[in-house]
C-alpha cells in the first residue's frame, strides 16, 4: 500500500502544527489526501496547495519530502512505521522525538533535542545538530555528518533488542554520554573531510575576533574554559555513566572524563563494531571508507563504566 | 499570507499552549552599515512559539544620527499626570532639544499600550546641578544620567525611563515581539546593531516596563533564562549604589555591565572572566600567572559572578556581546556572513534572515561571542 508513492510538502511559512498534521494525514492514508483538519485552519486552501502527490514508478517505501523547512518543531514526533522522510532546511527543536521506525534524512543542520527518547528508526543529518542530541534514546541509529552540541547521548539506555547508536563525524560538546546506561556513541573527530566538508565549530574565528588589547588572543577562552577547538569531546564526558560504550577517535585528557568511567583501548570485537558503523557513516555521507579507517582505527579510545551500579553502595535499603 | 500561516491563531487551537523559554536574537553589522528593522523582526518572528505574548522588545543602535551626541530618552507614561510630573523634573536638569510621542501603528494585537514619548536632551551644567552637597570631582555626565534614571524609575510613579543612551533606543511592550516591532514601526528605522527578545515571563509579571531589553546609558540587555545568583548580585550592586527597582534578574545584569564595563572601564574579555568565571577545578590546573589572575578576579568580584541557566545578548554602541552560562543550560547559535554577526536562540531565526551564512557555530558555555563595531571615522 505504501509502495510507489512520493509526496512533497512545501513547508515555507507553514506553522509547525499545520505541517505536522499534514504529514501525519499523509502517513495515515498513504495517499495525497488534502489536509483534512479543516475546522482548525482558516488557511485550508493555502495549505492544500502546498501538498503534492507524485506517484513514481519504482519500488520502495512511502517517501515524503519536506521542502523549505525552517524551525518547525516536533517534526516526525511519535510517528511509527516503515517510510522515509527527507527534510530540506533546518528542522526545529525536538525533531523525531519518540519516533518508532521511520528513516529521516535532514539536508541541513538540526536544532536542539533531536531524537529525544527515540525508540527505533534512523536519522541521518547532513550537517550538525544541536544540544541534547539523542537525549534518553532507547533504540535506533543517528548519524551526524559534522558536530553535535552539548549533552549529546545523555541518559541513553539499551534493553533486550533495543540498542541505540549515535555516530558523530566531527566533534562533541561537554557532557557527552552523561548518565549513559546503554548503547553506543562513536565520535570520529574529523575536521573537514567527510561529504561536502563539515563546517567548523567556529571558535577559532571567534577567538580572533575578540582580539583583546591587553591580553593574548587566545588567553581567556582557550586556557580558562578548557573546551578548545582542537578537542574532539568536551569536558565531563561520561560523567555518571553506568552502561554502554563511547568510542572516541583521538586521545582524551583524563581530566575531561567523568570519574565513573575508565579509558581503554578497543578490543577486537569493538573494532569490528566500529568498522560496521564507520562503513554506514561513509555510505550515507559518500566518504571514502578505506581512507577513513586507514590510520584511524588505532587512534580510538574506549570509555566504559567502572561499574553498572556506581551509586549502589550509597543507598541503604 | 506568510504571517497568517506561520503564526498560530488562538481561535484555531483553543487551549493551545507551548511551555517554552524566551527567545533572543541579535544582529550586528561590524562595519557600522545600517539596515532597517525588518531583519530583526523577521528573525525573532521565527521563534514566535518561544514566547507567550507577555513581552517583546528591541534595542536599536545608530537610529538617531541627527542627535547622535545628545541623550535620547524613551519614557513610558501611565497617564498625562505622570508625564507632567516627569517633564517638570526633566526640564530642571536638561535642555529639551526635541520631543514627541513615539510613532506607532495601532493594531488589535497590542492591547492597552501606555503613552511612550521620546526626548532628545542636553544636560545643563553639571556643576550647577550639584551645587549643594554632592561632590563633583570625578563625577561624570554618565554618572549623573545613571543616578537620574535610577532615581526617577524608583520614585516617579506612573513613569518609567526605558531607554537612556545616545544614538540608540529601546522599544518594548506586552505582546509578541513581531507585533511589538510592527507597532513601533521599526521597519522605518535604520541601525547597525539590533537585539530583540520574545518573552515567556516566569519570575515576574509581564508589563510594559518589565519587557526586555533593559537599558541603562548605552547598554541594553536581553536575557533568556534566570539568574539564580540574583540575591548575591543584587546585594553587590546595591552596596555600590544601584537600586534594583524591578525585582527582576535582568535588571541586575544591566547594572553589572554599567559597573564593570563603564565605571571600571574593563575590556569585555576581562568582564567575561568575572561574569562567567572559570570553574575552580579549571583554575587549579592553570599555570601560576593565570591562576593568580583568575583567582584574584573570582575573589574580588565574586559578587558579580552570574550563575544559573541563561543566555544573554548585551548591546552597546561599540559592540555586541553574547554569553551562555558556563554549563550551557540555555541554547545559543551564532553565525557570520561578511560583516554581519548573528546570535540567536535557534538557528532558524538566522537562516530566515541570512539563508547562507559563511559559518554557523554553537558557542560553548562561558565562552562569549563578541562583535565589535569598527570605527568609521
Amino acid at each position: 500500500m505504501h509502495k510507489n508513492m512520493e509526496y512533497e510538502i512545501d513547508a515555507k511559512d507553514m506553522h509547525y502544527r499545520i505541517l505536522n498534521s499534514a504529514l501525519k494525514e499523509i502517513i495515515k492514508n498513504a495517499a495525497p489526501v488534502k489536509y483534512a483538519d479543516a475546522a482548525k485552519s482558516q488557511n485550508l486552501q493555502a495549505v492544500n496547495n502546498k501538498i503534492y502527490g507524485q506517484p513514481q514508478e519504482k519500488d520502495g517505501p512511502l517517501t515524503i519530502s519536506l521542502k523549505n523547512v525552517i524551525g518547525q518543531r516536533y517534526i516526525g514526533d511519535g510517528i511509527k512505521g516503515n517510510f522515509k522522510i527527507k527534510i530540506y532546511g533546518v528542522p526545529g527543536n525536538d525533531m523525531a522525538a519518540f519516533m518508532d521506525g521511520p528513516q529521516i534524512e535532514v539536508f541541513g543542520n538540526a536544532q536542539d533535542g533531536l531524537a529525544n527518547t527515540m525508540n527505533s528508526g534512523k536519522i541521518i543529518v547532513h550537517g550538525s545538530s544541536g544540544d541534547i542530541t539523542g537525549y534518553s534514546m532507547r533504540g535506533g541509529e543517528i548519524y551526524i555528518r559534522d558536530n553535535v552540541g552539548w549533552r549529546s547521548g545523555i541518559h541513553m539506555k539499551s534493553y533486550l533488542d533495543k540498542f541505540p547508536v549515535i555516530v558523530i563525524g566531527g566533534r562533541a560538546g561537554n557532557f557527552l554520554g552523561e548518565y549513559m546506561a546503554g548503547g553506543l556513541i562513536i565520535v570520529l573527530g574529523q575536521q573537514g573531510s567527510a561529504g561536502s566538508g563539515p563546517e567548523d565549530l567556529g571558535e577559532d574565528k571567534n577567538i580572533e575576533d575578540t582580539g583583546g588589547k591587553k591580553f593574548e588572543k587566545t588567553y581567556y577562552f582557550e586556557k580558562f574554559y578548557s573546551t578548545s577547538s582542537s578537542s574532539v569531546v568536551g569536558d565531563f564526558a561520561g560523567t555518571g555513566m553506568h552502561g554502554g560504550k563511547i568510542f572516541i577517535c583521538g586521545d582524551v585528557d583524563e581530566y575531561k572524563i567523568g570519574k565513573e568511567v575508565k579509558k581503554a583501548e578497543p578490543d577486537k570485537n569493538d573494532i569490528e563494531v566500529l568498522k560496521q558503523y564507520i562503513n554506514n557513516y561513509c555510505s550515507f555521507f559518500k566518504a571514502d571508507y578505506e581512507k577513513m579507517i586507514s590510520g584511524r582505527l588505532k587512534n580510538f579510545v574506549k570509555l566504559s563504566p567502572h561499574s553498572h551500579r556506581p551509586y549502589g553502595k550509597l543507598y541503604a535499603y | 499570507m506568510s504571517i497568517s500561516l506561520i503564526k498560530n491563531k488562538k481561535s484555531d487551537y483553543p487551549g493551545y499552549r507551548v511551555p517554552s523559554g524566551c527567545a533572543v536574537f541579535g544582529v550586528l553589522n561590524e562595519s557600522g552599515s545600517c539596515f532597517d528593522g525588518r531583519t530583526i523582526i523577521d528573525g525573532i518572528e521565527m521563534m514566535h512559539d518561544r514566547s507567550n505574548g507577555l513581552g517583546g522588545g528591541f534595542a536599536a543602535y545608530g537610529i538617531y544620527p541627527q542627535y547622535k551626541n545628545d541623550w535620547a530618552f524613551h519614557i513610558l507614561y501611565d497617564d498625562s499626570d505622570a508625564r507632567n510630573r516627569m517633564e517638570d523634573i526633566l526640564k530642571k536638569s536638561f535642555a529639551v532639544l526635541y520631543f514627541e510621542e513615539l510613532p506607532t501603528k495601532r493594531s488589535p494585537a497590542i492591547e492597552n499600550p501606555p503613552m511612550i514619548f521620546r526626548y532628545f536632551l542636553k544636560l545643563k551644567d553639571i556643576y550647577s546641578l550639584y551645587e549643594r552637597n554632592v561632590p563633583v570631582d570625578n563625577f561624570s555626565e554618565d554618572d549623573f544620567i545613571v543616578d537620574f534614571v535610577l532615581k526617577m524609575n524608583a520614585r516617579v510613579s506612573g513613569a518609567y525611563i526605558i531607554s537612556s543612551g545616545k544614538n540608540m533606543g529601546i522599544f518594548k511592550g506586552v505582546g509578541f515581539p513581531e507585533d511589538i516591532g510592527h507597532y513601533f514601526r521599526l521597519d522605518e528605522y535604520k541601525g547597525y546593531l539590533w537585539t530583540s527578545h520574545g518573552r515567556f515571563p516566569t519570575n515576574s509579571v509581564g508589563w510594559w516596563g518589565g519587557a526586555h531589553p533593559f537599558g541603562l546609558l548605552n547598554f541594553s540587555i536581553v536575557h533568556n533564562g534566570e539568574i539564580s545568583s540574583y540575591g548575591r548580585n543584587q546585594r553587590y550592586v546595591a552596596s555600590l549604589g544601584y537600586e534594583c527597582s524591578l525585582s527582576t534578574d535582568t535588571e541586575v545584569i544591566t547594572y553589572l555591565f554599567d559597573l564593570l564595563a563603564r565605571k571600571k572601564n574593563m575590556d569585555i574579555e576581562l568582564l567575561n572572566m568575572i561574569l562567567a568565571a572559570p570553574l575552580w577545578e579549571r583554575i587549579e590546573e592553570m599555570p601560576e600567572d593565570d591562576r593568580e589572575l583568575a583567582s584574584t578576579l573570582r575573589i574580588m568580584y565574586g559578587g558579580a559572578l552570574i550563575n544559573g541557566p541563561f543566555s544573554i545578548i548585551a548591546g552597546h554602541n561599540d559592540f555586541m556581546y553574547a554569553l551562555n552560562d558556563r554549563i550551557k543550560l540555555r541554547p545559543m547559535v551564532a553565525a557570520r556572513k561578511n560583516d554581519y554577526l548573528y546570535v540567536s536562540s535557534e538557528e532558524s531565526a538566522i537562516i530566515k534572515v541570512c539563508p547562507q551564512p559563511d559559518i554557523v557555530w554553537r558557542p560553548q558555555g562561558g565562552i562569549p561571542v563578541i562583535g565589535r563595531v569598527k570605527k568609521k571615522d
